[in-house]
């Protein structure tokens, strides 16, 4: 059973009602029908054939990796693949859309019903419906302030291939929305079908909104077009609920419309273009034919998959034993999860998650890094734990370890060596630490009597004493024992 | 099937064609009359044909995900009425 | 065979030879067709000459020739209908919107002439993307017909679209012309101006670069002065090409070859759906000599029915305006062609710049389209056309079980008076009438000259095939061309 989610209003809890439509940018080397480039950040007009122009007499031809990149992402989504597939012609008006159309597909997509898992903080997971995938041309780009009175049209980016993923309206927060699209980036990342890199534009969402009051009829929804960052959907949700929320209790009407979620103010507001209400006359594109897929291509897809991230985090909790929060934290980005798996060779697991979680993450984030571009290998963080194990280090040597490979490189074990940093786990030197600090502070070792709490200075002492290097927990205990000081203290 | 005034205006800026006031009366009177001749399509019983897709049987071919084209700006705005910098130039677009 | 004085006059089997054999070169052959076309202006049959392009082309062709290299159709002068890219010279479809447009590419059909060696003379005139049954639509003005009525002045039209291509194969002004055909724009502007027209199966001739109208149903063709001459041109237009989805990957026989065969044993379907109330008692008269003729040489005439004949016209009057509909929105005058002067925002742009470069035809074609695609109007109209499409393509293959190729006539009249019926758009579509069917289902049609009426004034047949089977239509055409035996030609009276 799902917990519900409702937000409070001055006539009691309302529902939210949500559901997206994703445009993901296929990963290819041309685009879904043209031989040009699909590179981002390419001179104006430079990626463009005279079929993305729509220049005369000019004809589409399909790209057979574009088609098997749908398939693949409609198998990471555990959806219907449709065997036949029919492209449609949108037919509209726009000074980047240079045909007048937009080859897209309407009524037969390429892939069906299908559904994305998510995992929320509190441990709960939710399924939300796809409806389906289908193929499409992206438009071109148009600037707006080069020029007081002119736009200025780029078609680069007219053609590329676009899956457009649309989603059942199954999420009821702004959490589970962040969350599945977060899913959603990690699974076409997983399938290299897509860089869900929503700075550069090749994921973007358009979220809908609406609202109801608890087993009540579904409202009037909102479109937020082109929330293009991670950061705002959850932003954008909630003002937009909210927005609702409150337009109904204060007796008015949700008007269905199209808004744009502004960044800066937090807010979404409708967009400037009249709302003149659109219609795409759809009909098959007469320059294709319907495209047919054999079993043979779609079997050797789907042998050809990667492990997907749900069955990674089963995986990682089943062979691991790990948490399935932290087993989740892992899987969300594939080179994450290959880091810890690599680290898993040389160290324990659970002590490898910690580490990972405590130490490198907070690093990276510190850093404004990655971990692709993270200093420290897998395998040198195993090694890093291997010594933590094995006792060579304390585990305050360890970051002061990890701190020196950071910033200057160099192997784990070889730091430890050059610089002395093994640790002193021999008992005779630890007790003549030991017995330096007792009697140097007999006032304290009074004290310790009464609050047997103090053993942590003893040990602090102990530890100045041998430069940081002894062995925590064995001067704990031959403190301990020393001073005659009960277990609990 | 028959037009009116208002949809011929309708239509007509569907179609991004302007249409001075003193042609849509006529436009109307000819689009009509074409219309009225089509009307006889509706006697025939159409159930169960499919509608014509392809006129010969073939699969779509599809091609090898290469880079053939492209890399000549130029060329691309050569007819263009008004460009800059190899961008095509309309009038501001308002969003 | 003694070849005529006068190069203008050969065929271009004839040339073909003639230039193999050295008789003449290349140049002296191009050098007569320029000066034709230049003595040839009140016939308005090009819109851009070339002639520079011409000779210079003509000259390496002469090379080849002394070389020993020699292409297929080496040195051999042809004119290029207005709707086919042809790179670095003006393309205009017969359209104001284009009238400044140079392609930077060829298209693969001219493309695929060139390469076999032949010679462009220039871009000849039609209607206005290829929207009409006379060339009455051109930007450019009409095309006048060579042939002209027994004892009259009147200026006649010749056909449409391919208005240019047929006057100027008419007119001597070339060896053959490149057409295209998707309501009949082929097959009736060769009935009417005395010439060979070809429409091959849909998909035989690559459409790129061909300026688009009604994607399902556009086809290049030759407009040539004989059926030799047109299967010589198909067999070298013709080709799969990989970048044109709905090119069919299918060998292009030697059309040549099998010309000759004759039609004993073949059975010729004659369909009763094609006599049409009303048509006038000389077209009649002649599809039934055409039969008779066939018969003679040794077919088997056999009865035929299309049933859905009589909605082949509203069919195609729905499909080919929706395509068209959609096709011409990429004239936007943003990145090509005719931009409005003084406008105030890019609607208004989108809206003078396609009424000012957009004559009425296709503005009437547009706005049909636009609305069967419509909302609320999809299925009742373009829908149902295109199953009706299905039912039409049946009928043909259901026939086809008892014949192997049918005859009809080409046109419900001969060339008609300039002006004389573009008041009345139904009217004019009614030209489509007999060639319209074979663009719905596909099928390849010829159109080979029969007889002349008693004006004087020229009348073709119709062949219509299996698809792919353009060998079978051409032998048949020969066979109508041989028994016709039509020598008629028009009087040169534009040579003042």
């Amino acid at each position: 059973m799902r917990s519900a989610k409702l937000i409070d209003g001055s006539t009691g809890p309302w529902e939210i009602v949500i559901g997206m439509e994703v445009h993901a940018q296929v990963l290819s080397k041309s685009k879904l029908f043209s031989g040009a480039a699909t590179d981002f950040g390419a001179e104006p007009n430079e990626q463009v054939s005279f079929v993305d122009a729509a220049m005369p007499g000019m004809l589409p031809v399909i790209n057979k990796i574009c088609v098997e990149q749908a398939v693949r992402t409609g198998l990471g989504l555990r959806a219907q693949i449709n065997r036949v597939s029919v492209f449609d012609r949108k037919n509209y008006f726009y000074p980047d859309l240079p045909a007048g159309y937009q080859i897209s597909q309407y009524k037969s997509p390429i892939v069906g019903e299908g559904e994305v898992l998510i995992d929320l903080q509190g441990g709960e997971t939710v399924r939300v419906g796809i409806e389906r995938l289908h193929l499409e041309q992206d438009a071109g780009k148009s600037l707006h302030d080069q020029h007081p009175d002119h736009s200025h049209v780029d078609l680069n980016r007219a053609g590329v291939a676009l899956m457009e993923i649309v989603t059942k309206p199954d999420m009821r927060s702004s959490e589970e929305a962040a969350a599945f699209l977060r899913k959603l980036r990690a699974i076409v990342r997983y399938l290299g079908t897509c860089d869900g890199n929503m700075d550069e534009g090749s994921m973007r969402a358009d979220v809908n909104v609406s609202v109801r009051k608890p087993g009540g009829p579904l409202g009037t929804r909102c479109e937020i077009k082109n929330v293009n960052s991670m950061r705002f959907i959850a932003q954008a949700v909630e003002f937009e609920a909210r927005r609702q929320v409150d337009l109904l209790e204060s007796g008015g009407a949700i008007r269905q419309e199209t808004r744009l979620f502004d960044a800066r103010a937090g807010e979404t507001r409708p967009m400037r273009s009249k709302e003149e209400a659109h219609d795409y006359r759809y009909f098959p594109d007469p320059d294709l034919l319907p495209l047919e897929l054999d079993e043979a291509l779609i079997a050797r897809i789907a042998a050809s998959l990667p492990e997907l991230p749900d069955d990674k985090k089963s995986r990682f909790i089943k062979d691991y034993g790990i948490p399935a929060y932290d087993a989740g934290v892992l899987v969300a980005e594939r080179e994450l999860a290959d880091y810890y798996e690599a680290m898993t060779r040389g160290a324990d697991p659970k002590l490898a998650v910690n580490w990972l979680n405590n130490e490198i993450l907070g690093r990276l984030n510190r850093d404004g890094r990655s971990i692709v571009d993270c200093p420290v290998s897998a395998d040198a963080n195993s090694a890093i734990l291997a010594m933590i194990a094995d006792g060579t280090i304390s585990g305050k040597i360890a970051k002061d370890v990890l701190d020196i490979v950071w910033s200057e490189g160099g192997d784990p074990r070889a730091v430890v060596e050059k610089r002395g940093l093994r640790q002193v786990t021999d008992t005779a030197a630890i007790e003549a630490a030991i017995n330096a600090v007792i009697a140097a502070n007999p006032q304290k070792v009074e004290e310790v009597m009464a609050k047997p709490k103090l053993i942590g200075w003893f040990v602090g002492q102990v530890m100045k004493e041998t430069g940081g290097k002894a062995n925590p927990q064995a001067v704990n205990d031959m403190l301990k024992t020393r001073l005659g000081v009960p277990d609990g203290g | 099937m028959s037009v009116d005034k208002d949809t011929v205006r309708r239509i007509a800026k569907l179609a991004r064609i302007a249409l001075d006031e003193e042609r849509v009366e006529p436009m109307m009177n000819e689009l009509n009359q074409i219309f009225a001749w089509v009307e006889q399509l509706g006697e025939v019983d159409v159930a169960g044909v499919p509608p014509m897709t392809s006129v010969v049987e073939q699969r779509l071919r599809m091609r090898d995900d290469a880079v053939t084209a492209g890399g000549d700006a130029e060329a691309i705005t050569a007819n263009a009425p008004l460009s800059e910098d190899h961008f095509f130039v309309v009038p501001k677009v308002v969003e | 065979m003694a070849l005529p004085a006068d190069p203008t006059l050969f065929t271009l089997a004839d040339a073909r030879d003639a230039v193999t054999a050295k008789r003449i070169s290349s140049k002296e052959l191009t050098g007569a067709f320029v000066k034709a076309i230049e003595d040839a202006r009140p016939l308005n049959a090009f819109i851009t000459e070339t002639p520079e392009r011409a000779l210079a082309m003509a000259e390496v062709s002469d090379a080849r020739l002394a070389k020993g290299e020699a292409r297929a159709l080496e040195g051999l002068p042809l004119a290029i209908k207005d709707l086919f890219c042809t790179k670095g010279v003006r393309t205009t479809a017969g359209s104001r919107i284009l009238s400044n447009f140079i392609p930077p590419y060829e298209s693969t059909v001219t493309q695929n002439l060139w390469d076999a060696g032949a010679v462009m003379l220039g871009k000849v005139n039609m209607d206005e993307f290829a929207m009409g049954s006379s060339n009455e639509t051109s930007y450019f003005k009409p095309v006048i017909n060579p042939w002209r009525a027994k004892n009259s002045n009147q200026a006649l039209v010749p056909g449409g679209s391919s208005g240019g291509s047929a006057a100027s194969v008419a007119g001597f002004l070339c060896l053959g012309a490149t057409a295209t055909d998707t309501g009949g724009s082929i097959r009736q502007p060769a009935a009417v101006t005395g010439t060979v027209g070809i429409k091959p199966t849909y998909g035989r001739c690559s459409r790129w670069g061909v300026v688009a109208f009604a994607s399902s149903l556009d086809q290049a063709g030759p407009i040539a002065r004989t059926v030799r001459d047109a299967a010589i041109m198909l067999r070298h237009m013709a080709s799969v090409d990989p970048k044109d989805s709905t090119s069919v990957d299918v060998a292009v026989p030697d059309y040549e070859a099998t010309l000759e065969d004759g039609v004993k044993g073949l059975r010729i379907g004659i369909p009763k759906e094609y006599r049409i109330d009303g048509a006038p008692p000389e077209i009649e008269a002649l599809w039934q000599n055409g039969a008779q003729w066939l018969k003679a040489a040794g077919a088997e005439l056999v009865d035929i029915s299309l049933p859905h004949t009589k909605y082949a016209l509203p069919v195609y009057y729905i499909v080919a305006p929706a395509e068209a509909s959609s096709n011409l929105a990429r004239y936007d005058g943003v990145r090509y062609g005719h931009r409005a002067a003084g406008v105030k925002d890019i609607v208004d742009l989108y809206e003078k710049s396609r009424a000012e470069g957009f004559g009425a035809e296709v503005r009437r074609r547009i706005l049909i389209g636009t609305y069967v695609l419509s909302a609320g109007y999809y299925d009742a109209y373009y829908a149902r056309a295109q199953k009706l499409r299905t039912l039409i393509a049946r009928d043909f293959t259901e026939a086809f079980k008892t014949c192997d190729a049918i005859l009809t006539p080409a046109t419900p009249s001969p060339a008609f008076g300039l002006g004389t019926k573009s008041d009345d758009p139904v009217t004019m579509y009614l030209n489509d009438v007999f060639t319209v069917t074979a663009n719905l289902a596909g099928l390849p049609g010829i159109s080979v000259p029969a007889g002349l009426t008693s004006d004087g004034l020229p009348l073709g047949l119709q062949v219509i095939g299996k698809a792919f089977d353009e060998a079978t239509v051409l032998k048949v055409g020969r066979s109508v061309e041989q028994a016709a035996n039509f020598t008629a030609k028009p009087a040169t009276w534009w040579r003042v």
